[in-house]
C-alpha cells in the first residue's frame, strides 16, 4: 500500500496583492467608489445649477395649489399638486387594467387563429400581427385619435350602436352593468346555490370513485347552479341591469363615457400589445414538444382533450413570462397618452412642469410611481409564476 | 412453423398525392363548420380589402404627402444641400453591400455549410436570383415603388436605383474580398464615421437640424451604438462574483428597465441639462436625448447579452481554465464570441424596437417622421381637410417597410446562424 502525501500548503496567507479575498473586495471598493463618485458629480453639478438658476431642490412645492384643471375628473384647481399627481396615477392605472384584460382577450383569440386549420383565418390573423407588430405603437394611438375617433360625426348626430356604443368626436360610451336594489338578495342565493354545488360536486365525485358509476357531476351542479342564478334573476326582476348610453343635449348620459383621447389610448395600445401577445401565445402551443401531443393521441385522447389537458397547460408555463413582459409594456406605453390629451401620469407630469413646479423634482417623482408600478406587476407574476412552474429535482 | 423474412421489406412510405382541389379543401372546408367560418371570415376580409383599394387608389388625396415628400424624408434640410444625404446614403449603401458580401463569403467556406453546398444542386440561374432578391425584400420595393409613383421629377427615382446597383455593386465586390473579414468592423466604422461627415462637414446641415426619416435612422443607428457597450458592460457586471458589482448592475438595469422612455425623454430635457458643471454651455437637444435613449437602450440591451451569456454551458468556462486561460481571455475568445452569436436576432429586435420608439421623439418636439405627419395636415393649403388618416397611414408605411425588412432579415439570419438548432 502507497501512501500519497500531500504536500502540505504554505503556512500563512499570501502576500495582500495576490490574496484573492483582499483582491476582490478591493474591486468592489473601487467599483462602488468610482460609481459613487460619478454620481456625486453629477448631483453636485444638478444642485449648484439649481441655485444658480433659483429653482427649489425641496418637495414643498406639492402641498402648493396645483391651479390646473383635468378633464373628466372632479379634480378642483385649488386642490395641492399631490392630489393632482394622484388623478394621474389613477389615470394611468385605468389604462393599464382595462388595456391589459382587452389585449389578453384579443392577442389569444389572434394567437389561436393564427394556428386554425382554416388557411383564409391563418392568414387573415397573420397580417394582422405582421402589421400592427411593425409600426410604433404611438403612431396606433394618435391614428386611432386623429384618424378615426377625431373625424366621427359631431355629438348632436353621435352613431348609436344597438344601444351599446355611442360613438361621437368628443365623447365614446359603452353600454354597463348597474346593480339594482336587490342586488344584495341575488348575491345571498347566488352564494347559497354554489355551496350547495360544491357539496353536490363533491358527492358525486365520492359516489364515483368509490363504485365506478360515471359522476356527471357537471350536469348535477351545474344545472342546480344555473337554477339558482336565472330563477332568483327573473324573481327579484333583474338585480343587474344594463345601463344604456344616449344623448342627452351636449353630453352622454347612461352607460360609461370616456373621451377621446382615453378611447384612443386603449384602443391603439390594446391593438398593438395585442399583436405581440399573439405571437407569443402561437410560438407557445408550438413550443410544446411534438411527442406530447402524440403520445396523448396514443393514448387515445381527443383533440380537444390533448388539447386542454397536454398541451394547453405546457403552452401556458412557457407564454406566461414573455406575456407578463408584454403587459409591463403595455403599462409603461400607457404614456404615451401625452400624445392625445388624456390626463394621466406623464402627461400631467408635464403639464405641472409648465405650471412653474420644479421639473427635477416631478421627473424624480414620475420616474418612482413607475419604478413601483412595474415591480408591483412583476411581484404579482413572479408568484403567479412560480405556482406554475415545474417543480424539478 | 416460422416464416422469418430474409431479405429487408423495403416499405415505400403511402404515397402522398394532394391535389389542389384537395388542399384547397383541406385548409378551408374541412369540415361544415370550417366552410362556414371560410364564408364569413371571407366576406369580412373581402369587405376590409375592397375599403382599403378605394381609400388607397380612389379616396385618399395622396396631394398632401407628394408635396411634403421631402419632409417626410429629410425634414426642413436646405433643398440646395439635398446631395449631401444623398451621398451619405451612397456611402452606407456601399458599406453595407461590402460588409453582407464579405460575410456570406466567409459564410461560403465555412466547411459545414460546404457541405451542406455540394449535397444540393448548385445551379442557381440569374433570372431565379433576381426573382428570389425582389421575393426576399418586397417591402423594400414596395417602398421604392411608392416613393417613386409619388415623384413627378426623374432624378431622385435615377438616383434610388443607382443606391440599388451600387448595394448589389458592392456586394459582389465584398464576395471577392473574404480577407476583408478581419477589418470588417474598421470598414463599418469609417462607413458610419464617413456618412456623417458628408452632411455635417464643410457647409453642411448639423444634426439638430435634421429631420424626417433621416432622424429617425440616425438616431436609431447612434442609439444603439452609444448603448451597446455600456450594455456589456452592464451584462458582464450582472454577471460579475463580486456581490457589489452585480448589485449596481442589477439596480441599474431594473431601474431602466422599470420607467417608460417617454420619462427619460423628459429627463433628457429637464434634468440632464443640469447635470453639466455650470461653467459649460449644456449640449443641445438632440445630445441630450440621445444620451438618455443610449442609457434606456443599455438596460435591455444588457439584459439580451446577459441571456446569451447565461446559455453558454459552463463547460466551455471550464475548458477555457484547463487549457490555462485566464478570467479575461476565456470572457473574450471562447464565452463572448459565442453568447454574441447567439443573440444576435434578440439584438437586431431591440433595434428594431428602438426604430419604431424613435418616434417617440416627436412628443418632446423634434420633426421626426411622425410629427410631419402630424403637422403637414395643418399646412394652410390642406387644412381642414381631414387629412390626418393619409399622412399617418403614410408615416406608418415608413416605419413598416423599415421594420419588417429588419424582422424577416433577422428571422433568416436566425435559421442561418442556426440558433436554438443542431
Amino acid at each position: 500500500m502507497t501512501v500519497t502525501t500531500v504536500p502540505a500548503a504554505p503556512a500563512g496567507r499570501p502576500p495582500p496583492w495576490r490574496d484573492q479575498r483582499v483582491l476582490r473586495a478591493g474591486a468592489q471598493v473601487v467599483a462602488v467608489g468610482a460609481l459613487v463618485a460619478v454620481l456625486a458629480y453629477l448631483y453636485d453639478n444638478l444642485t449648484t445649477n439649481l441655485r444658480i438658476r433659483g429653482i427649489a431642490t425641496d418637495f414643498d412645492f406639492l402641498d402648493n395649489p396645483s391651479t390646473i384643471q383635468i378633464a373628466y375628473s372632479d379634480f378642483r384647481a385649488s386642490q395641492p399638486v399631490s392630489d393632482a399627481i394622484l388623478v394621474g396615477v389613477k389615470n394611468t392605472l385605468l389604462v393599464a387594467a382595462v388595456g391589459i384584460v382587452l389585449t389578453l382577450v384579443l392577442g389569444t383569440v389572434v394567437g389561436v387563429a393564427r394556428l386554425s386549420g382554416n388557411l383564409l383565418v391563418r392568414q387573415t390573423a397573420a397580417v394582422y400581427v405582421e402589421t400592427l407588430r411593425n409600426v410604433p405603437p404611438l403612431l396606433v394611438i394618435v391614428f386611432a385619435n386623429s384618424a378615426l375617433f377625431l373625424q366621427l360625426p359631431a355629438i348632436a348626430e353621435a352613431v348609436d350602436v344597438g344601444g351599446l356604443l355611442v360613438l361621437s368626436n368628443r365623447e365614446l360610451a359603452v353600454a354597463s352593468p348597474v346593480v339594482g336594489d336587490s342586488f344584495g338578495a341575488w348575491l345571498a342565493i347566488v352564494a347559497v346555490g354554489s355551496v350547495l354545488a360544491t357539496v353536490i360536486w363533491a358527492w358525486r365525485t365520492r359516489v364515483s370513485d368509490a363504485s365506478g358509476a360515471p359522476h356527471h357531476r357537471v350536469l348535477w351542479s351545474g344545472s342546480l347552479l344555473l337554477v339558482t342564478v336565472v330563477g332568483s334573476y327573473l324573481a327579484l326582476d333583474g338585480p343587474v341591469r344594463l345601463s344604456h348610453p344616449s344623448v342627452v343635449g351636449r353630453g352622454i348620459s347612461g352607460g360609461v363615457a370616456m373621451s377621446i383621447g382615453y378611447g384612443a389610448v386603449v384602443f391603439g395600445l390594446v391593438i398593438y400589445t395585442s399583436s405581440h401577445v399573439a405571437e407569443i401565445v402561437r410560438g407557445s402551443v408550438q413550443a410544446v414538444d411534438r411527442g406530447q401531443g402524440e403520445a396523448a393521441e396514443a393514448l387515445g385522447l381527443s383533440s380537444g382533450q390533448r388539447l386542454r389537458h397536454v398541451v394547453l397547460p405546457q403552452a401556458f408555463r412557457i407564454a406566461l413570462p414573455p406575456i407578463i413582459n408584454q403587459l409591463l409594456n403595455l403599462t409603461k406605453n400607457s404614456s404615451l397618452a401625452i400624445a392625445v390629451g388624456y390626463a394621466e401620469l406623464s402627461a400631467l407630469t408635464l403639464v405641472l412642469i409648465s405650471q412653474a413646479n420644479p421639473a427635477p423634482q416631478m421627473v424624480l417623482i414620475l420616474m418612482a410611481i413607475y419604478i413601483v408600478i412595474s415591480v408591483v406587476i412583476s411581484l404579482l407574476a413572479n408568484v403567479v409564476n412560480r405556482r406554475l412552474q415545474l417543480v424539478e429535482r | 412453423m416460422s416464416y422469418v423474412a430474409l431479405e429487408p421489406v423495403a416499405l415505400e412510405p403511402p404515397a402522398h398525392v394532394t391535389s389542389k382541389r384537395r388542399w384547397l379543401r383541406d385548409n378551408l372546408a374541412s369540415t361544415p363548420l370550417n366552410a362556414a367560418l371560410t364564408a364569413v371570415v371571407g366576406v369580412v376580409v373581402a369587405w376590409v380589402l375592397y375599403r382599403l383599394a378605394r381609400f388607397v387608389f380612389v379616396t385618399a388625396e395622396w396631394e398632401v404627402v407628394r408635396r411634403n415628400l421631402r419632409l417626410f424624408m429629410v425634414g426642413q434640410f436646405p433643398a440646395d444641400q439635398l446631395w449631401r444625404p444623398w451621398a451619405a446614403a451612397y456611402v452606407l449603401g456601399v458599406v453595407i453591400g461590402l460588409c453582407v458580401g464579405v460575410a456570406s463569403a466567409v459564410a461560403a467556406e465555412d466547411p459545414r455549410r460546404l457541405a451542406e453546398r455540394s449535397a444540393s444542386a448548385r445551379v442557381t440561374s440569374r433570372t431565379r436570383s433576381v426573382g428570389s432578391g425582389l421575393r426576399r425584400f418586397w417591402p423594400l420595393v414596395l417602398f421604392v415603388a411608392v416613393v417613386l409613383s409619388l415623384i413627378r421629377t426623374p432624378l431622385p427615382g435615377l438616383l434610388l436605383v443607382g443606391l440599388a446597383a451600387a448595394v448589389v455593386l458592392a456586394r459582389m465586390v465584398g464576395r471577392r474580398l473574404p480577407g476583408l473579414a478581419r477589418w470588417l468592423w474598421l470598414v463599418a466604422l469609417v462607413g458610419v464615421v464617413g456618412a456623417l461627415q458628408v452632411v455635417v462637414a464643410a457647409g453642411g446641415v448639423g444634426w439638430d437640424d435634421w429631420g424626417g426619416l433621416h432622424l429617425t435612422l440616425f438616431v436609431t443607428v447612434a442609439g444603439i451604438l452609444l448603448a451597446f457597450p455600456m450594455g456589456l458592460l452592464a451584462a458582464l457586471g450582472r454577471r460579475s462574483s463580486l456581490p457589489a458589482v452585480r448589485a449596481v448592475s442589477v439596480g441599474y438595469v431594473e431601474l431602466f428597465r422599470g420607467v417608460p422612455l417617454v420619462a427619460f425623454l423628459f429627463i433628457g430635457q429637464y434634468l440632464v441639462v443640469y447635470a453639466f458643471p455650470s461653467s459649460i454651455d449644456p449640449p443641445s437637444f438632440l445630445v441630450r436625448a440621445l444620451i438618455v435613449i443610449a442609457l434606456f437602450e443599455s438596460a435591455y440591451i444588457a439584459e439580451i447579452v446577459r441571456g446569451g451569456l447565461q446559455s453558454i454551458p459552463h463547460g466551455q468556462v471550464e475548458a477555457a481554465q484547463a487549457l490555462g486561460l485566464g478570467t479575461l481571455q476565456t470572457m473574450r475568445r471562447i464565452v463572448l464570441p459565442q453568447a454574441l452569436r447567439n443573440v444576435i436576432p434578440a439584438l437586431v429586435g431591440q433595434f428594431i424596437s428602438l426604430y419604431k420608439d424613435t418616434s417617440l421623439l416627436a412628443i418632446v418636439g423634434f420633426f421626426e417622421v411622425l410629427d410631419v405627419a402630424r403637422s403637414v395636415p395643418s399646412q394652410s393649403d390642406f387644412v381642414g381637410q381631414g387629412l390626418a388618416s393619409i399622412t399617418l397611414a403614410f408615416a406608418g408605411f415608413l416605419y413598416w417597410v423599415g421594420s419588417f425588412t429588419m424582422s424577416r432579415e433577422s428571422r433568416r439570419l436566425e435559421r442561418r446562424l442556426g440558433v436554438g438548432a443542431r
